[in-house]
């Protein structure tokens, strides 16, 4: 062997590898959306097909172009997925019948702005589908909260909607938690919130109606990702639980102004954050107490933020926060190396 | 028969293909004696034996040709008889492609060996024991090569609550631990034994994979007779869960006892003492033969139609030993030692060393170079199976921000290169070569700020020396200046005998001071360190000089040549 072939080689050990990429990590994150896509489909319609189409062609063709202006290899890159995830992310969070240059306009900032103007992948201190989420609901508060109703899955109309000049009100309704924000704030309507349940065009048995199917997709497209060793119990577990037990202690406490434990879970995003968002390794913590602080604090914030916060939907904004506190729990939650475990190992 | 051993696991791992099955087929066999033997003089830690043989003398199997120079430091022998044709540079098994210097032996072919005794270590000091030792180069065999007459010492404590013996063997494709420990049990007990005794160890544990059933009986019937014959059960075989690096000393001391040695302390502290079993031979053949290592088992596996283990002469050529097996036409490098934590060999012309477990022969099929390096995604894998519980994510951001203090603080130097984090990094980032990276920077600039301490020192010397002087001129005039007012002042007082006046004593008494201290100073300047030698200082003051001209006679052309 001539020296210049021995430079070609790898030069330093491990000599082998475990075949894993960026690529297979992210394929199996949009693997693990699909049951909650497909019972999205079956509860509003074929719409959300068409935002994640749109999120996801607007996401490769900005992550092209920045790649492009950034003088990075582009097949490498294009091909890992990343922008998928955050398209899909986008597509799932916005309104399914949202105008189309509504998606458009999200995802070129996500793409654009949260992650390529801050380095591209991996250096993202922000979650990119957050960034977009929380920037478009501040400026068109009024088209991101435009849902559609359950059932009302004629697709004609639904494409109207997205491409047609005009909007089409009869199909919107609200989400559950800003149905319910009405409803608590209407001295005449209060009532036991569990009576609500299953009696209103927008709840169902448990949370939201059919969107506590969709909960429970990701849930299902969770505990693969799990399974899979991609995310870890942590981030899931410390999210639900908190969530669980401080809606769970306010209804306890009064039940008629605050929403039980089973409507805060299976509503809104709380699934979608739990094993999709909040477990996003580059902007979150990574040590496992500091993952257990994170979700925690993003669960704890999120309730405050859907009780008393002007935007019903707004993990985005517990998200976003937790991700600028992420560097400093990240700091102060590192494990103790081997041997520095206890009093023994410092001093023999 | 055993308890069963409570067992306790290390943090993370990999489990990656073993590949062990190809070399163990066939028993260990005997490599045949090369036509040339190039024997490296700087063969474990520490400092580089000095060379005892020149170019035409005649040696035998198992003379010293090295001897250990420091503190550190083992020594080196001729690996059969017969005649030293050069100690010249010479391409040494590193990655690095460096030369250094080497005995080149030509075989007569007799084998003839030197005198053999054994060496009755009960009855000498422990200085001589370490002596010997040190002196049979006996060196830790799993591949670290640390002198083992450091480690056979049982430290502060005095005496040792376990002696772990490391069989566990953990690096794909290597199995002469494995080997050796089927054929040659009841050796490797003996020499177990020997080193139980100097370190006046109570149980010993002995670590084995649980992928090595064969080896795991074998030792189990030698540890069984050992205890038998003691009348008790202090040695026991613990088969521990093959997972990668369970075989770091570390990592195996944790999962038979429980305590972590931390980073920088001596296991000894903890009552603790870690051998490979190829050591524990090798202690036994330098202790009760009287034979110094020269020889050690080599697994040659990966890219060969025969794996194979076989025991080699040190200095063989890692291309005739290759040979043996039948490389595969694509072979493109020889690695030494396993691929995780294995060097590139600059070419297979380097000969095998006492750190040499194994040879694997690799091909760009075997081992295909990875695929571009991507961004750091902080999915947390490589923390996950770091044996340390590092952070290696954060060790690698700073390591290549070059923020080494901040690597340094994420505990870098606990690190132990095992290769885990690279091996599982779905953004195939060479991790460890970040880490080596930092550290080698690091150790640097730690030399850079020694250097600059020393001319700090230097320079402040220096200036003390030049106010010194100063003072000297000053106190010298000032004494001659006075001389003269004195002198003057006689004479007037001869003239007007005045009264003295007390300023006028104390003026004096000063000046007689500052003279005093001059001369004092004068007397203490030092004397050089080479001067006022006895004849015995002064005739190894000689050697040395001899030895270094020597040295520098023999690698002269060698320098040239690397130019």
């Amino acid at each position: 062997m001539t020296r210049q072939d021995r430079d070609l080689l790898v030069n330093n050990s491990p000599y082998f590898l475990q075949p894993a990429s960026v690529q297979s990590v992210m394929l199996r994150v949009l693997v693990a959306l699909l049951p909650g896509i497909a019972a999205y489909v079956w509860f509003f319609g074929a719409a959300i097909l068409v935002q994640i189409l749109l999120a996801s062609v607007t996401a490769l063709a900005a992550e092209a172009v920045m790649l492009k202006l950034r003088g990075k290899p582009l097949m490498m890159f294009l091909g890992d997925g990343s922008a998928l995830v955050t398209a899909w992310l986008i597509a799932l969070t916005f309104p399914s019948i949202a105008p189309w240059w509504l998606t458009v306009f999200g995802t070129l900032l996500a793409i654009v702005v949260a992650k390529h103007l801050y380095g591209g992948l991996g250096q993202n201190p922000f979650n990119p589908a957050m960034v977009a989420f929380a920037l478009m609901i501040v400026a068109y508060p009024l088209l991101m909260s435009q849902w559609p109703g359950v059932d009302a899955t004629d697709f004609a109309g639904q494409w109207e909607a997205i491409f047609g000049s005009r909007q089409l009100d009869a199909m919107t309704m609200a989400t559950p938690l800003d149905a319910l924000r009405t409803v608590l704030r209407d001295p005449e309507q209060r009532a036991v919130i569990a009576g609500l349940l299953g009696k209103h065009a927008t709840f169902g048995n448990v949370g939201g109606r059919g969107w506590e199917w969709i909960a429970a997709g990701y849930a299902l497209g969770g505990l693969y990702l799990l399974q899979q060793r991609i995310i870890t119990w942590h981030m899931p577990v410390a999210f639900l639980a908190t969530l669980f037990a401080v809606s769970g202690a306010f209804a306890l406490y009064e039940p008629d102004r605050f929403a039980g434990p089973g409507f805060q879970l299976f509503t809104g995003g709380a699934m979608l954050a739990a094993f999709f968002i909040v477990t996003d390794p580059v902007s979150g913590a990574t040590t496992p107490r500091g993952k257990l602080i994170f979700a925690g604090a993003a669960a704890v914030l999120t309730w405050i933020i859907r009780t008393f916060g002007a935007y019903p939907d707004g993990i985005a904004f517990a998200v976003l926060l937790m991700n600028i506190a992420a560097p400093l729990i990240d700091m102060y939650t590192q494990p103790p190396v081997f041997g520095h475990k206890d009093k023994r190992g410092d001093s023999p | 028969m055993n308890a069963v051993q409570r067992l306790f696991g290390f943090h993370g791992g990999v489990k990656p293909a073993y590949n062990k099955e190809a070399a163990t087929g066939l028993p260990i066999a005997v490599a045949p004696t090369p036509t040339l033997l190039v024997i490296p003089l700087h063969q474990s830690i520490g400092g580089i034996p000095r060379p005892l043989v020149k170019a035409g003398d005649r040696v035998l199997k198992g003379q010293r040709i090295g001897g250990a120079d420091g503190n550190v430091s083992s020594a080196v022998h001729a690996s059969t008889s017969g005649t030293v044709v050069a100690v010249e540079m010479r391409l040494m098994p590193h990655t690095s492609g460096l030369s250094a210097l080497c005995v080149v032996i030509e075989p007569d072919g007799r084998d003839e060996w030197i005198p053999r005794q054994p060496f009755d270590f009960r009855s000498a000091t422990p200085t001589q024991t370490r002596d010997y030792l040190r002196d049979t180069g006996v060196v830790g065999l799993g591949g670290a090569v640390f002198p083992s007459y450091l480690k056979l010492n049982p430290g502060k404590l005095g005496k040792l609550h376990t002696l772990v013996l490391n069989g566990a063997e953990c690096e794909p494709f290597i199995t002469c631990d494995d080997l050796l420990m089927r054929e040659r049990a009841e050796t490797i007990i003996k020499g177990t034994l020997i080193m139980r005794e100097m370190l006046s160890a109570g149980q010993v544990l002995i670590g084995i994979e649980d992928n090595k059933p064969q080896a795991i009986a074998a030792m189990e019937v030698a540890a069984q007779a050992a205890n038998a014959a003691a009348g008790d059960s202090s040695i026991k075989v613990v088969p521990v869960p093959t997972r990668y690096p369970a075989g770091g000393a570390k990592q195996l001391m944790r999962v038979l006892t429980g305590i972590e040695v931390p980073h920088g302390k001596r296991s000894t502290d903890y009552g603790l003492q870690c051998f490979n079993v190829g050591t524990a031979y090798a202690i036994y053949e330098a202790i009760a033969l009287g034979q110094p290592l020269i020889s050690r088992i080599v697994t040659v596996a990966g890219n060969v139609e025969r794996a194979r283990n076989y025991e080699v002469l040190l200095g063989t050529p890692m291309r005739d030993l290759v040979a043996l097996c039948g490389p595969l036409p694509d072979t493109d490098r020889v690695i030494m030692g396993g691929p995780m934590m294995g060097l590139l060999m600059p070419n297979d012309e380097v000969p095998v060393v006492k750190a040499a477990n194994c040879v694997l022969v690799g091909s760009r099929k075997l081992f295909p170079p990875p695929p571009p390096e991507m961004p750091c995604i902080r999915c947390g894998e490589c923390a996950k199976v770091c044996p340390s519980d590092l952070q290696p994510f954060e060790m690698y951001w700073f390591s290549r921000a070059k923020i080494f203090g901040k690597a340094q603080e994420y505990n870098l130097f606990d690190c132990i290169e095992c290769g885990c984090c690279a091996y599982v990094c779905p953004s195939r980032i060479p991790l460890v070569d970040y880490y080596r990276f930092a550290k080698s920077e690091i150790w640097a600039r730690e030399l850079e700020n020694e250097a600059a301490d020393v001319a700090r020192e230097r320079y402040e010397f220096r200036l003390l020396r030049e106010e010194r002087e100063k003072q000297e001129k000053a106190a010298k005039l000032a004494a001659k200046t006075a001389a003269g007012r004195e002198k003057a002042a006689a004479a007037l007082a001869e003239v007007e005998q005045p009264a003295v006046t007390p300023e006028q004593d104390a003026k004096k008494a000063l000046i007689a001071a500052a003279l005093e201290r001059a001369r004092v100073q004068k007397a203490q300047a030092h004397p050089e360190n080479t001067s006022n030698l006895t004849p015995q200082q002064q005739a190894e003051v000689e050697a040395i000089e001899a030895r270094r001209a020597e040295i520098r006679e023999m690698a002269k052309p060698h320098l040239r040549q690397d130019d």
